[in-house]
């Protein structure tokens, strides 16, 4: 196991490196710069401005700073944003995210499952039809339609909720960007968990334990739980990292500050170190996370072993 | 000696500025206040920096004019307000500016604002090493030496600014500027704090850091939530300022403002902050909440002047004769905005254009000239004429094109190609000139003409449709000179619209907002130069 670990972190090294390469130059031959601008800008001004960032070197020193710089931690200063660096941004929009993808993840599990388990016992009844349909509504219905639905009926009609804002994650603030978040994902993980239990609970050892005449109940929670979640814990792992890393839905409808606007309006501010920033927090999040999900297969299926 | 004559001929001229009414919240007899006196207003997006030097856009300089005061602000109606100057004194040719500065104007950490604090706001604008791109108002202002300085010619101490003594700040121009006191409003002219700057480097503008001089300072930045602003004790016009905190939202979509509003976060939203097409019911649900009022820019499409077959003046006329303005106006845009068959907006300060010969002619007039025009420059049914219509994406753009490009198709037979480029690479390709025709917008830096007029010299960055006429850049230079300039820009309007349609002008654009009725001392101008310290929250 400890070797398994070593061996997927040392993977990870050049995968990243990988992709901190493909994105520094994908974003670098995309059309205009991050000082493209309305007005002309003066060529010495342009000259300290481009210095500033090593914009004024061959593409490949700039490639080679920006990976010296990545090895000392530092993701540098922003196009966009001069007034700060990137680390500075991530660390104030990334924990708002993370918040907000922790609850939501919360949320899409417990009742993911539970709608996916329900439905799954009683399969083809219309309870079943029921909760799927509402199940491929959520899967339909995106969260740029979600939101503003939100906000009128809680904020705008009612006055229950906050429209907006953060405040520092107060939890009326955090209600609406979670529904609006999870809504997806609870119709995602209840289809899987749907499909992967009505599988579980034709399969052989489920059969035997009814032979046997154990409660149904234990069969569900023992027996058939367990080998029934393993897709969803791999579906898990990815969505995780999609769920903390925020949307650019929710971070604009509800203006929370969140990364997920950063990473949409780097691309198109062509800020290239707030881009390139955020891609290699969600490349080092996925491989982690992906590593976590193998981990947790040990754990839930006892035929596994590395 | 020479100088102080002038100084005293031109003392008359300054001594009605001196007497001018000060910025203020001016509650009238009888309004009471509420309690609580916080405001939450739109902000236009997130600003790109707070350092006034360096600030590019609306949202930055939203938010500069309540944390810092230039020499002078501007009020209702874009009459000017003494800021940090109680008064100045100009010399004849309009080239010596002396500002005398009030004594007791102090920045926030409770050290006075002095005309030393002016010539290091100045120098830093136009210092390379600051990189500000917006270096080139200075060089527009006319401040002496300010090009040379900005190309790496010359020292930033040959700057044309002086402090005579503690509170007298001079500014020597390379030519005469009538309205460089109009141009001081602008954040790039504001004061700038050393010894902050110095001290915190490229970090002074973060909270805890930022000293400021305006009615507010800076109390929390969350970048895409919220900024918000408190009440500067230190300020001099303090005692006469009502709102105690300002919240800023960062709010760029007009639906997401318009919920926000209707959900109670945003008292005021920012000059776009009515969805096109929530006007109408808005104007019968809550019409003293819809404030919408002429603003100082143009929306307009560039020729490219330098390409076939835009070089030839009878497609361009043909092409801008055959667009129905009004149809836009009134059916396709449709939040009040304003016709334009001039270049410079009518109600820019001290010129109004006079109508141009198409103005004045119906659809059907300009639509017959048209084709007679096109069909004279070699196309016609058979061999019609084809280009691409480029814009940048966004729903309103895309609307307007569509309409434009019928009105052409229907009427002169010309296929116009929609072709939308997301913003970087559209300015690319605009600023490259790979295009025929290309959507454009002029919003004025300061309420003169010339900011319009001198977008087609020859020599302007922003020249996107190419335009190039010796005659045009005479002209100008000879407004630049003149006592009235007003003639010559008569002349150049005429020239590069009725007689060369270098672009097509569509329309003069509106500010938009929201505002709920319990605030008071909303003062708006043309150029939205709106301050916080006017306002007041009426109980409610």
């Amino acid at each position: 196991m400890f070797r398994f670990i070593i061996k997927r972190l040392l993977e990870a090294i050049p995968t990243l490196l990988a992709l901190v390469t493909l994105s520094f130059f994908l974003m670098h031959f995309a059309p205009g710069s991050p000082f493209t601008s309305e007005r002309g800008v003066p060529a010495a001004v342009m000259a300290n401005l481009q210095a500033k960032y090593h914009m004024n070197e061959s593409l490949m020193n700039q490639y080679f700073y920006y990976l010296w710089d990545l090895l000392h931690g530092n993701l540098g200063y922003s196009f966009r944003f001069t007034d700060f660096t990137i680390n500075q941004l991530v660390a104030q929009s990334f924990p708002v995210s993370a918040e907000i993808g922790f609850w939501s993840f919360l949320v899409a599990i417990t009742f993911g499952v539970l709608c996916g388990v329900f439905a799954a016992l009683r399969q083809n009844s219309w309870l079943d039809y029921a909760v799927m349909s509402f199940a491929n509504v959520g899967m339909v219905l995106p969260n740029f339609v979600i939101a503003p639905l939100c906000i009128l009926f809680f904020s705008i009609q009612h006055h229950w909720l906050p429209a907006g804002g953060w405040n520092g994650g107060a939890w009326p603030f955090l209600i609406m960007p979670v529904i609006a978040m999870s809504t997806s994902y609870i119709a995602q993980i209840a289809r899987i968990t749907r499909g992967s239990m009505i599988e579980t609970m034709h399969s052989n050892f489920i059969r035997t334990a009814r032979a046997k005449g154990l409660p149904k109940s234990r069969i569900i929670i023992r027996h058939a739980l367990r080998p029934a979640m393993l897709p969803v814990v791999s579906y898990l792992g990815p969505a995780f990292v999609g769920i903390v890393t925020g949307s650019v839905v929710v971070d604009q409808f509800f203006g929370t500050g969140g990364i997920g606007q950063h990473f949409v309006n780097g691309a198109i501010n062509r800020d290239y170190s707030m881009v390139m920033g955020i891609t290699i927090l969600i490349g080092t999040l996925t491989i982690l996370f992906n590593a976590i999900v193998d981990i947790l297969y040990v754990f839930i299926d006892p035929k596994i072993r590395y | 000696m020479k100088n102080t004559k002038t100084l005293l001929a031109s003392a008359i001229l300054a001594a009605s500025f001196g007497a001018m009414q000060v910025h203020a919240a001016d509650v009238p007899a009888g309004v009471k206040l509420a309690k609580e006196q916080v405001l939450a207003k739109g902000g236009e997006g997130e600003p790109a920096t707070l350092d006034p030097q360096k600030i590019q856009g609306t949202p930055g300089s939203l938010r500069a004019r309540d944390l810092f005061e230039g020499l002078y602000s501007e009020g209702k109606d874009g009459k000017l307000v003494p800021g940090v100057a109680k008064d100045y004194t100009v010399n004849k040719d309009n080239t010596v500016y002396t500002f005398n500065l009030r004594h007791d104007a102090k920045w926030s950490d409770g050290t006075p604002v002095t005309a030393e604090d002016f010539v290091y706001g100045f120098q830093r604008l136009v210092n390379p090493q600051t990189a500000s791109v917006y270096s080139w108002y200075a060089a527009l202002a006319g401040v002496k030496n300010a090009q040379n300085i900005i190309d790496g010619k010359d020292k930033v101490s040959s700057l044309g600014v002086k402090a005579l003594d503690k509170y007298t700040f001079q500014v020597t121009l390379d030519h005469s500027v009538p309205y460089f006191v109009k141009m001081t409003v602008n954040s790039s002219l504001f004061p700038a704090p050393k010894k902050t700057i110095e001290k915190w480097g490229e970090a002074w503008t973060k909270p805890g850091h930022l000293v400021s001089n305006g009615a507010y300072k800076l109390d929390k930045w969350i970048v895409n939530e919220k900024m918000v602003l408190v009440r500067n004790h230190d300020y001099w016009n303090d005692k006469k300022t009502v709102i105690n905190q300002v919240t800023v939202l960062p709010i760029k979509d007009a639906s997401v403002e318009f919920s926000r509003y209707q959900a109670g976060d945003l008292d005021i939203t920012s000059n776009s902050g009515i969805p096109t097409n929530r006007y109408k019911s808005l104007l019968k649900s809550t019409p003293k909440e819809v404030k919408v009022s002429p603003a100082l820019a143009t929306y307009y499409y560039d020729f490219n002047n330098q390409k076939p077959p835009f070089n030839d003046v009878r497609v361009r006329k043909a092409l801008s004769y055959a667009i129905d303005r009004t149809i836009i106006t009134k059916y396709v845009t449709g939040v009040g905005e304003i016709p334009a068959y001039s270049f410079t907006p009518p109600d820019v300060d001290g010129f109004k254009a006079k109508e141009p010969a198409y103005e004045k002619w119906t659809q059907a007039e300009r639509n017959k000239k048209a084709q007679a025009l096109l069909k004279e420059a070699g196309y016609d049914k058979s061999h019609p004429l084809s280009f691409n219509l480029l814009y940048n994406t966004d729903e309103n753009h895309k609307k307007i094109a569509i309409a434009i490009a019928s009105m052409w198709k229907t009427t002169l037979g010309v296929n116009a190609k929609l072709e939308n480029q997301e913003w970087k690479t559209f300015l690319d390709t605009r600023n490259l000139g790979n295009f025929g025709v290309s959507r454009d917008g002029w919003f004025g830096d300061y309420n003169e003409a010339s900011t319009f007029l001198d977008l087609f010299k020859s020599t302007n960055t922003s020249n996107n449709a190419h335009y190039k006429s010796a005659a045009y850049d005479k002209l100008m230079a000879q407004a630049a000179k003149a006592n009235d300039p007003a003639p010559f820009y008569q002349k150049a309007e005429d020239l590069v619209i009725d007689q060369d349609m270098a672009v097509a002008p569509i329309y003069q654009y509106t500010t938009k907002r929201l505002l709920k009725t319990y605030v008071g001392g909303y003062k708006p101008n043309l150029e939205d130069n709106l301050y916080t310290r006017d306002m007041y929250i009426i109980a409610h």
